[in-house]
């Protein structure tokens, strides 16, 4: 199902996947992506708490502005991250979190510390031969935790201090199938959709004045996606994010394969008409497709989107992500390519009568 | 770079070809003789700088193995995810999130983890077992893997060599190539006597390599030339602290195979102490390095281990220090020359 070599992305994606980006520390990640989102536009703009906005105007002008749908996407491009909570004696880190780690991945892995210098760092382990039986059976927690950055105590302190954020140190790793494992892959593959979609969206006609957002602090609570569209009180907003790749012992509801398209959500949190836009969309363009049912919360930017201002028509898609929050989440480009094609040609379709809709039970 | 291409260099145990060629390459030019044995040891010699006079005729020996820990498939499921056990000594909780290099083909793989989103409680507070984990190459299909690997097929980490921190280098299998780098660095100067140098096999699953290493060399003195635990890390008591990283080279007191041969091991303190080189003594029991094996090969050996201390040792990114590989360098040399100059008295 694949179709390797979809998608015009693939390298700016394995170079965002390759940047630290913690919540509320998104500033290099989101030059680089305000640099790619310049290509589709000539309003690109980082706004006062670092989301990075593009205004894409409508193709088709025959449309008079007031009547053109007002769209936005959003995506996030923070990442999870750890914290340091202590430089103890010897010169290692203790940490606590800023998004949800599994600590258990997290021993043995290379980590950046974002100090006033870039530091590289080991989770530290007990080898195996000084390992009683009952260390072995003991599954680390996070404050059994700690990152030795090989230095004296007296020189960390000279680069680290309390505060601090330490992300996952991984280079993308190009597996079979167009697929890629990195670490942020939730949710920088959503940032590549994004990409995908601008990328289309310039062959269509459109009477759409889009904006396109991504968005910080996610991870953390939402916060990019909740000021954004009060900013631009949009008729429509669609995010997209990763949901779970399929796995064994997985429950079937929250197992998507991939390689088999973009995941289009639905529930109370979506709207219906916004969701059989994208879903029939798919279907008339032969572009595959999952269906995810999130009977409430759908974990994502949408939960804050529908509720800000009088409230926006929101809509939910995404691509399958295995191993979420771990250092290798692995995702398939194809499904990228697919999902940014399915976005664009939705937004082309709204018109105004499509908005007039949304109001009507 | 020697230190990176021998630790970048792809051989766990059973499986060394790829650090034999490194090794090989390193030292054509300089030493006198290569040949390898029927396990795949590596033997080389170097002869005596001068003629010296050989007084005492000993026959000196220096090991360091080349083989690492690493994973071997061992099942194939039918939805492409492969199984896999592991080679040499690799605890399972630091297998999660890592990625790996898979057989001659080298094709990259991730062991995943069920996302924390969709683990009970329970499951979170429990370590998984090497069972429960796959590698996963990308594909779908037992047929699509087939394609790329097999039962049997050896896998080891993907780590790059780096240097990080105030002198010290981050890699994969330190243990034992930072010995290898140690030995290759001895034998590419000149030596006061004639160097027996081994690079032995499959140290990882029983030391069988010097096994019979020993045997064919019948040396008078033997020195392992090892990666060793360091365990100096957050909350260690003292005592538990194998050995100090950046202390200097590590000698063996007693471990899981050997009790330091006492004549050898004060003649290697008076040597660190004579040319004034840093060392510490290893501090626990546990490992054990080659030397455990040679030293009982035909009627006996005298001799010891020096270490280079390595922090994660058997993880997949360890930590060393550039002080401890020079001064392990050093003082190996240092131990030649006076053994040469008749310093060493049975």
């Amino acid at each position: 199902m694949s179709i390797p070599g979809a998608g015009v992305h693939r390298r700016d994606f394995l170079d965002i996947l390759s940047r630290h980006g913690a919540s509320g520390l998104e500033g290099d990640v989101a030059q680089a992506i305000a640099s790619l989102f310049s290509k589709y536009s000539p309003d690109v703009h980082i706004d006062r708490l670092g989301n990075v906005i593009a205004h894409v105007c409508a193709s088709d002008t025959a449309t008079p502005v007031e009547l053109r749908p007002r769209v936005l996407l959003t995506a996030h491009m923070d990442e999870i991250a750890l914290m340091v909570t202590e430089i103890t004696d010897g010169g290692f880190l203790r940490v606590t979190e800023t998004g949800g780690f599994d600590a258990r991945t997290l021993v043995g892995q290379e980590v950046v510390v974002h100090g006033k210098e870039p530091i590289v760092g080991i989770v530290g382990s007990t080898p195996p031969h000084l390992s009683s039986a009952k260390d072995r059976s003991h599954a680390a927690t996070l404050a059994d935790l700690y990152i030795d950055v090989a230095m004296k105590q007296t020189r960390v302190e000279e680069f680290v201090q309390i505060g601090d954020r330490v992300t996952v140190r991984r280079s993308p790793l190009s597996l079979q199938n167009d697929r890629i494992s990195a670490k942020a892959a939730d949710n920088r593959s959503s940032i590549a959709i994004l990409l995908e979609c601008l990328a289309s969206l310039q062959e269509l006609k459109h009477p759409v004045e889009l904006h396109v957002a991504a968005t910080v602090q996610e991870e953390f609570g939402m916060v990019g996606a909740r000021t954004v569209a009060h900013h631009l009180q949009p008729d429509i907003a669609i995010a997209a994010d990763v949901t779970f790749g399929a796995l064994p012992g997985q429950a079937p509801h929250e197992s998507f394969r991939l390689g088999y398209g973009a995941t289009i959500s639905y529930g109370p949190r979506i709207h219906r008409r916004v969701f059989e836009r994208l879903r029939d969309t798919a279907v008339q363009l032969d572009i595959p497709y999952q269906i995810e049912v999130l009977n409430n919360a759908t974990g994502t930017e949408v939960d804050v989107l529908q509720v800000v201002g009088n409230g926006i028509a929101v809509g939910l898609v995404g691509i399958p992500l295995r191993y979420m929050h771990t250092a290798v989440e692995t995702v398939d480009y194809a499904d990228i390519a697919l999902c940014g094609r399915l976005l664009a040609n939705t937004v082309a379709s709204f018109d105004h009568a499509f908005v007039e809709e949304l109001s009507c039970y | 770079m020697l230190l990176k291409s021998l630790t970048e260099a792809f051989g766990p145990s059973g499986f060394e070809d790829d650090v034999r060629n490194v090794i090989r390459t390193e030292l054509r030019e300089t030493v006198d003789h290569m040949e390898t044995d029927v396990l795949g040891n590596l033997f080389v010699q170097k002869l005596a700088s001068q003629d010296n006079e050989q007084r005492h005729q000993l026959r000196v020996m220096l090991d360091a193995h080349m083989d690492e820990v690493g994973l071997m498939i061992v099942h194939i499921e039918d939805n492409g995810l492969l199984k896999f056990q592991p080679i040499g000594g690799v605890d399972s909780r630091i297998l999660l999130g890592k990625t790996v290099i898979i057989g001659k083909q080298r094709v990259p793989g991730v062991i995943g983890f069920k996302p924390f989103h969709l683990q009970s409680r329970e499951e979170n507070q429990k370590v998984p077992k090497i069972e429960d984990l796959y590698i996963d190459i990308g594909v779908d299909t037992r047929q699509a893997a087939e394609a790329l690997v097999a039962r049997g097929t050896p896998v080891v980490f993907t780590t790059a060599f780096e240097f990080i921190g105030d002198r010290a280098m981050k890699a994969k299998s330190f243990d034992d190539r930072i010995g290898c780098a140690v030995l290759v660095e001895v034998l590419k100067q000149s030596v006061p006597l004639t160097v027996h140098g081994v690079f032995a096999v499959q140290e990882e699953i029983g030391l069988r390599g010097a096994e019979v290493a020993g045997y064919r060399v019948q040396p008078d003195i033997a020195i392992a030339l090892e990666g060793t635990v360091c365990s100096d890390g957050v909350g260690t008591p003292s005592h538990r602290q194998a050995t100090i990283l950046g202390a200097g080279p590590a000698l063996t007191v007693q471990d899981g195979r050997t009790i330091a041969d006492r004549r050898f091991l004060d003649f290697v303190i008076s040597v660190a102490e004579k040319h004034d080189i840093p060392y510490q003594l290893r501090r626990v029991k546990a490992g054990s390095n080659d030397f455990g094996a040679i030293h009982q090969t035909r009627e006996g050996v005298i001799g010891g281990g020096i270490s280079v201390p390595v922090r994660y040792i058997h993880a997949p990114s360890q930590i060393a220090s550039l002080d401890d590989f020079e001064n392990t360098v050093r003082l190996v040399r240092a131990v030649l020359t006076e053994i040469a100059a008749g310093g060493f008295q049975r």
